[in-house]
Formats: structure tokens, C-alpha cells, sequence
């Protein structure tokens, strides 16, 4: 059992925690360098109760697809989320500690971090995984909740250095991003109510995929859809697939309509 | 620390230690465990809402703490963390009570022979398994660790609050119930507690993942009032 003196004790730090007990999340001296692609959407925007946030499913390995229904898009607690671009394991990974680390400071403390706090332990985590990134194995994610003490929703974007930019409209990240970022440039207004930011994430991912090799579209033959989340004063909520098909079945006729 | 000329015998000294740590558990007020259908909850008597004697460790375990603040507290940090390394480096689900409970028996036995004074402590480990099935553990000071059946009752007036559990529990409470149960076997016959002295939670199959949840004191009140 960990116990520690006055002095040495790690506090609300679980990354150090976990290093100061021989489990190093992220290790640093690697050899060489991996190619590991950048091949995703992923997306955020701010609606009027709160913060959509939405990611494609495709994973790929070069120009193979790697799986078709990956999970891009977590929940990093009950009021916020992380969406993730970049190599997947350090990713996925990234996410885990990100998730242990504010559970725990928040059983540690007594009560959970603010937004900005949250925002900045995301940075801080990217800035140690830095030395990985420049091996190739780079994350860029995107942290999107809802701030209960401003009573809205907020969203950050990041750089492989660790840099913290917060977005007034939205954010995107990965391969399909420009695509992506464009779509939902031209349609984003200031009060867009959560249907409408779903709306427009839809179509964003769409118009990504239908541009860039590396991101998935919907797939409906097996029931498979871009991952839609909202994030309001209730909490975290994914949609289901069949509500997220439906969705899609509404953009369709939009389209069909011309 | 050897004294010339001073002998003091094991027996003794190990009878001094225990008295010792008995006497500044007995000064404070108590806390009890009491299980439902669907969960267990803690109550304990406490004037102070932000300095917590019942708290959340894991997914559907929890902690309940007596004695010195100071050191309950420091254990209640040290189970948080034993069962974050736990279910980071295996899966949440290996993350249990019993293995806890033992490692709390193992460090208060060992601070209990070895270190200077012994901690001033008693407390519970709860847990509740997917199914609803609860366990209780209760560790005293000097490590000694029992499992407890249906209810439990750590700190001062243990006996007498555990007399009264014993006569009140019945196989089909529910939560209200329950929080009554604990409330009027902590307070007795001769008086009341306020929702304001009192710090009450849960451990709820129902509450998704993290079983754990406060009851507010708004809330605490208004069960009381039935």
C-alpha cells in the first residue's frame, strides 16, 4: 500500500504517483522514429445549452483501414470530453491517464477541478509527451466542457508542444480537420441550438470524409455512425447509434433535396 | 528507546499501546454501516462538512473513518491510491474490498508494533458487488480486521449503537430506512441529531459506476422528517 512521509508525498499528481511505483504511462528513450499518420476528424462546437463534440470511427495503418469503429471521442469525466487525433495507442492512452488523473484528484481533494484546470492538465500532459511526438507518435486532441461556474460550454485546442488555445466557436483536429472546419465556418452561428450544432458536425464529417482517405463516413450497411456527443448541464451524454443514423438520414434528404 | 534499569514486558507494553489508542477513538463520535436492498449506508456524526469520516475510494468501495482526523485521513489517501495503481494495472473489476481491508490490516498491525504510538484509529471498508451483494470490514488499530454481517459500528459507543442496529435491521430496509435505522441507533434513546451534525452517504448499485453518492443535507432532513 502507498504511504508516504510528509514532504515526499506526490498529492493530487498521478502521473507521479504512478511513475514513483515502477509504472511509467508515457516512457520517453525510445529508439528511432515511427510513422504513425495522422488520419482522423475529429470536432467540438459550442451550442447554446452546452458543447457538441463528434469524431469519425476509421482507424487506418498506411493505406489500410485498421478498424472501422474506433472510439475517438471520451468522456474525460461527467461534464467534459476529450476527442483525439493522432497515433492511436499514445492516444488511447493519453486519454486513460487523462480520466485516472481527474477522478482521482477529484477523490484525493474532495472535489473535482475547474474546466481551466483540467485544460491545463491535458497541456501539461502533452508537453511530456513531447519527446514522442517528435518520434512520430504525435496526439492532438481537442477538450471540450461544460464550465458549471460560467454556465456554458467551452472548448480548448492543443498543439504537440503542449500549447493551450482556447476556441470561442470551435475546433477541429486531424487529417479531415481543414475540411471539416470549413463546413462548419460557414455554417456556425452564435446561437445554435444543440440540434442544429449536430446538424452541422454531421455535415462537417461528412464533407471530411468524402474529401480525406483517412476518415470514415457513415456506414450504414452495418449500423456504424461518426461518434456524436453533447455536453450540457446534465452531463456527458454519446448518442446512440441509431440516433446518430438519424441524424445522418436528415442530412441525406438535405442533400438529396440539393 | 532503552532505559537502564527499566524493564517493561511485552504483555504490558502492547496492553499500554492498546489502551492508549482506545482512549482517543473513544472520544470521538461514531459512525455505522448499515446494509439495504441495493446498497449500504454510512452515516456519521459529524459537525464539520468539510472534514469527511465517510468518503469514496473506488467504483463501489467506500470509507468510513473514526479517531484522529489527521490519520484516518492519511489512510483514507493511501486506499485511494492502492486501488488506483490496482485497477490501472490490471482492470477495475480486480479492484476489492477484501484485498483493501487486508492491506489496511497489514499497515495499521505493522504502525501498531513498531512505530512509536499506534494510530488513534477505527474504520470501515464497504463495498457493494454488481449483483447488490455488500461487504463490510471493520480494521481497529492494532489491525485486527473482521467481516462484518448487515451492519456495523465503529468509534466511542460502539456497543450501545450496536445493540440497537442489531434490534432495528431487517432484511427488506431501503435507503430511508436505512439512513433512520443508523441515525436513531447513533443517538439513542435520550436524544436527536440534526441533518446538520450528521454526514451521510451511499453505496448504490444504482448509481452507474461510481456507486458512492452524498446525501445533501436538504436531503438528510427531509428523510428524517418521516
Amino acid at each position: 500500500m502507498p504511504f508516504y512521509v510528509p514532504g515526499e508525498d506526490p498529492g493530487t499528481d498521478f502521473l507521479n504517483l504512478l511513475r514513483r511505483n515502477g509504472l511509467d504511462p508515457f516512457p520517453t528513450t525510445l529508439p528511432g522514429t515511427i510513422d504513425a499518420g495522422h488520419a482522423t476528424t475529429v470536432l467540438a462546437l459550442r451550442c447554446t445549452g452546452g458543447v457538441v463534440v463528434a469524431g469519425d470511427r476509421r482507424a487506418t495503418a498506411g493505406h489500410l483501414i485498421s478498424h472501422r469503429d474506433m472510439q475517438k471521442v471520451f468522456p474525460a469525466d461527467e461534464h467534459s470530453a476529450v476527442a483525439i487525433a493522432g497515433a492511436a495507442g499514445p492516444a488511447i492512452q493519453m486519454v486513460r491517464v487523462f480520466q485516472l488523473q481527474l477522478e482521482y484528484y477529484e477523490k484525493i481533494e474532495g472535489k473535482p477541478l475547474t474546466l481551466e484546470g483540467k485544460a491545463n492538465q491535458l497541456a501539461e500532459m502533452l508537453r511530456g509527451h513531447l519527446p514522442q511526438a517528435m518520434q512520430g507518435l504525435a496526439v492532438v486532441p481537442i477538450f471540450a466542457g461544460f464550465d458549471q461556474t460560467r454556465e456554458s460550454g467551452r472548448l480548448f485546442q492543443f498543439d504537440v508542444t503542449g500549447g493551450r488555445y482556447e476556441e470561442q466557436d470551435y475546433a477541429t483536429s486531424g487529417s479531415g480537420s481543414l475540411h471539416a472546419g470549413t463546413v462548419i465556418k460557414l455554417g456556425y452561428r452564435k446561437d445554435l441550438s444543440e440540434s442544429e450544432a449536430l446538424s452541422l458536425a454531421v455535415k462537417a464529417l461528412w464533407h471530411a470524409a468524402d474529401e480525406d482517405s483517412a476518415t470514415g463516413g457513415p456506414d450504414p450497411i452495418r449500423g456504424i455512425y461518426p461518434v456524436l456527443t453533447v455536453i450540457t448541464d446534465q452531463g456527458f451524454r454519446q448518442l446512440s447509434d441509431e440516433e446518430s443514423g438519424a441524424v445522418f438520414a436528415d442530412f441525406r434528404e438535405e442533400l438529396a433535396e440539393g | 528507546m532503552a532505559m537502564p534499569g527499566m524493564y517493561v514486558s511485552p504483555e504490558q507494553l502492547m496492553q499500554d499501546r492498546a489502551d492508549y489508542a482506545r482512549k482517543g477513538i473513544s472520544r470521538g463520535r461514531s459512525l455505522a454501516a448499515v446494509e439495504y436492498q441495493g446498497g449500504i449506508a454510512l452515516v456519521a456524526e459529524n459537525a464539520s462538512s468539510t472534514l469527511r469520516k465517510v468518503s469514496e475510494i473506488y467504483d463501489r468501495i467506500a470509507f468510513g473513518g473514526v479517531g484522529r482526523y489527521n490519520e484516518f485521513d492519511q489512510l483514507r489517501i493511501a486506499g485511494v491510491r492502492y486501488a488506483e495503481l490496482k485497477g490501472y494495472q490490471y482492470s477495475r473489476e480486480d479492484v476489492d474490498a477484501r484485498s483493501l481491508a487486508n492491506q489496511y490490516a497489514q499497515m495499521l498491525g505493522q504502525i501498531f508494533t513498531h512505530e512509536m504510538k499506534p494510530m488513534e484509529v477505527e474504520i470501515v471498508v464497504a463495498e457493494i458487488d454488481s449483483n447488490g451483494a455488500p461487504e463490510l470490514y471493520r480494521i481497529q488499530y492494532d489491525g485486527t480486521v473482521a467481516d462484518e454481517q448487515h451492519w456495523c459500528c465503529i468509534g466511542g459507543d460502539s456497543e450501545a449503537v450496536l445493540d440497537r442496529l442489531s434490534d432495528g435491521w431487517s432484511q427488506d430496509l431501503d435507503r430511508d430506512a436505512a439512513v433512520r435505522l443508523a441515525v436513531t441507533a447513533l443517538a439513542g434513546t435520550d436524544r436527536s441529531i440534526s441533518a446538520q451534525e450528521l454526514e451521510v452517504a451511499v453505496l448504490a448499485t444504482d448509481n452507474g459506476r461510481r456507486c458512492f453518492v452524498r446525501l445533501e443535507d436538504a436531503e438528510t432532513e427531509a428523510l428524517l422528517a418521516i
